[in-house]
């Protein structure tokens, strides 16, 4: 398959995660749309690495995992702290600040 | 392995491992036991900055992805000085919050280690990681009082942002790895400089996606929208630390990928620059007019500030790069003196970061409404303060490169931004104090902090030759 099929999947996922991120009214949702967004950019790493047959490409996404696991852990321990708040997982709900 | 490979790492390690002795330290004391945490952090910071001082002028060079020229030692010396004056002004609010003490140094240091190494990092696989561990540690920080709903939706924004942002970073390198083949800057360089890659679309967009990561990084107009709030909603003292640390990393390394890697293209991208920096300077003063928080006020100074520096960087010239080094060190000082000043003033139940809590501050507190006086007027750039000679040193790299729109804009901000910056002091001296509560002595180790920073803004601002040249030697190493 040519570099060019992956690209445009992975550019698809990108533009899906970033949609999501503007569109969904869920703290989960929202969240979930990054980690969409950072293994739209693990498939395009892959796709070069084997365009250029180094295995740097595919290494790449292992940091790349270990990162979106962090960060999934912080962003989760917010979402639990927000939901402690007010009961709700929608960010309509705090508004205690300007946006 | 040879014994030298670890040398450009030390100033990382100290930080590391002080962060480490700091955790296991809380995980080891007893209920009610009070412990010098802070103090295990200052140690550990004071030997980076040992370590940094000690490699000047090795370029000790580590793993082929970090290095230790004297740009990034600048930088973690900058790094150190923000550490221990955060540190230290955290003595009279750690125990007033009742924050979680070990969690938050660490938390403090950890983030640091990730400043320091985007400073140093010569990959932009390893810029990223570090991007990020300094990032997840500042969300961290920002909802540490989970007590408090603005200080948990102020992290979640700023995650949620932060976390977009750095996957545009990370999708740039993907495109620039895949033009180029490495994520190594310097091979990076020769790569596009030995093909002539101008209007190749796909290092286009990889350019352009790793811009929209740092300006988002550095609080850049239009993706500065985050800022006021997640400055806002975090702790006082964090928010200096945020404004200030988190500013110069992310400044050291777009200065790095821009300007080393990425130099060969530098038509293809000084022109977006430009529109960011000139709208970063105008919008960041034009909104923070308006504001009545002063919290949000000095964020929207430091979304200004930060558009000096990119004009700065923008210059490219080696004065430009010698420009940003100082104006980094002398904002640092000044900002987190400002910050400090208001965290020391809040309490436990309240930020007291309202205009109005600042009526007759002369009155009750005549020490501090001193200090306050001389951060603010070097932030607004008078003589002689540190913040006049950065902002000399600015505008006169641009005029020197004939980039004169851009000195135009920014001396029109500054001057406009010296009214809302006179408009706290107004209130400090002039107005009669209304019935509100008189704000908490201050700490004596905090009131030392707040002098020392005074000291450096009038020493770099009475006698700045010194470190301008040290700034100088500092670009002249790498680029």
């Amino acid at each position: 398959m040519p570099l060019g099929h992956y690209l445009v999947l992975s550019g698809l996922l990108f533009a899906i995660g970033t949609a999501g991120v503007f569109l969904r009214r869920n703290l989960i949702t929202l969240l979930l749309s990054v980690e969409l967004m950072l293994n739209a950019v693990n498939l395009a790493f892959v796709a070069f690495g084997r365009q250029w047959g180094a295995v740097d490409g595919q290494i790449i996404t292992f940091f790349v995992m270990t990162v979106a696991a962090a960060e999934a852990a912080v962003g989760l321990a917010l979402v639990i702290g927000l939901f402690r708040h007010r009961e709700s997982l929608n960010p309509e709900a705090f508004t205690s600040l300007k946006w | 392995m040879t014994s030298g490979q670890f040398d450009a790492v030390i100033p990382i390690i100290c930080v590391t491992l002080a962060g480490l002795v700091v955790l296991l330290a809380e995980a080891f004391r007893r209920k009610g036991e009070h412990m010098p945490i802070g103090g295990l952090a200052i140690i550990g910071l004071l030997g980076a900055g040992a370590a940094s001082i000690l490699l000047w002028d090795s370029n000790a060079e580590s793993f082929g992805a970090v290095t230790a020229d004297n740009f990034a030692l600048f930088v973690n010396l900058v790094l150190v000085g923000v550490g221990i004056l955060t540190v230290v002004f955290s003595s009279q609010t750690v125990d007033r919050d009742r924050l979680p003490a070990g969690e938050y140094y660490a938390m403090l240091l950890f983030a640091i280690v990730g400043m320091m190494l985007m400073g140093q990092a010569t990959d932009l696989l390893v810029i990223f990681l570090a991007l990020e561990t300094m990032s997840i540690a500042v969300y961290i920080l920002t909802g540490i009082r989970r007590d408090q709903q603005q200080s948990t939706e102020a992290a979640f924004k700023y995650f949620l942002l932060g976390a977009f942002a750095s996957s545009f970073f990370l999708y740039g390198i993907a495109f620039l790895y895949g033009v180029t083949g490495t994520t190594n800057i310097e091979r990076m360089s020769t790569a596009i400089a030995a093909q002539s890659m101008s209007g190749n679309p796909m290092i286009l967009l990889g350019i352009g996606l790793l811009i929209v990561g740092f300006a988002f990084k550095v609080a850049a107009v239009p993706f500065h929208m985050w800022s006021p709030d997640a400055y806002e909603g975090a702790p006082t003292i964090v928010t200096g630390f945020m404004s200030t640390g988190v500013k110069a990393a992310a400044i050291a390394a777009f200065v790095r990928v821009f300007l080393k890697g990425l130099d060969p293209m530098i038509a293809d991208w000084a022109p977006v620059l430009w529109w960011i920096a000139a709208a970063t300077m105008v919008v960041g003063t034009v909104v923070g007019v308006a504001q009545t928080s002063l919290k949000r006020m000095l964020a929207y100074s430091s979304i200004a500030h930060g558009g000096y520096i990119l004009a700065a960087l923008v210059v490219g010239t080696d004065v430009g790069k010698a420009a940003i080094l100082f104006y980094l060190a002398a904002y640092a000082l000044t900002n987190l003196g400002a910050f400090g000043i208001i965290a020391i003033l809040g309490t436990r139940e309240r930020a007291n970061d309202d205009l109005r809590d600042y009526a007759g501050l002369w009155h009750t507190h005549p020490a501090l409404a001193t200090l306050m006086t001389l951060f603010l007027l070097s932030l607004g750039g008078f003589p002689p303060t540190a913040g006049f000679i950065a902002k000399w040193y600015v505008f006169s790299a641009a005029i020197g490169s004939g980039y004169y729109g851009l000195a135009i804009i920014g001396v029109l901000s500054s001057v406009v931004s010296v009214f809302f910056y006179l408009r706290i002091v107004v209130m400090m001296y002039m107005t009669d104090r209304d019935a509100r509560p008189i704000p908490p002595p201050v700490h004596p180790v905090a009131m030392g902090g707040l002098v020392a920073a005074l000291i450096g803004v009038l020493y770099l601002g009475v006698l700045p030759t010194r470190l301008i040249d040290l700034a100088q030697q500092s670009i002249s190493t790498i680029f």
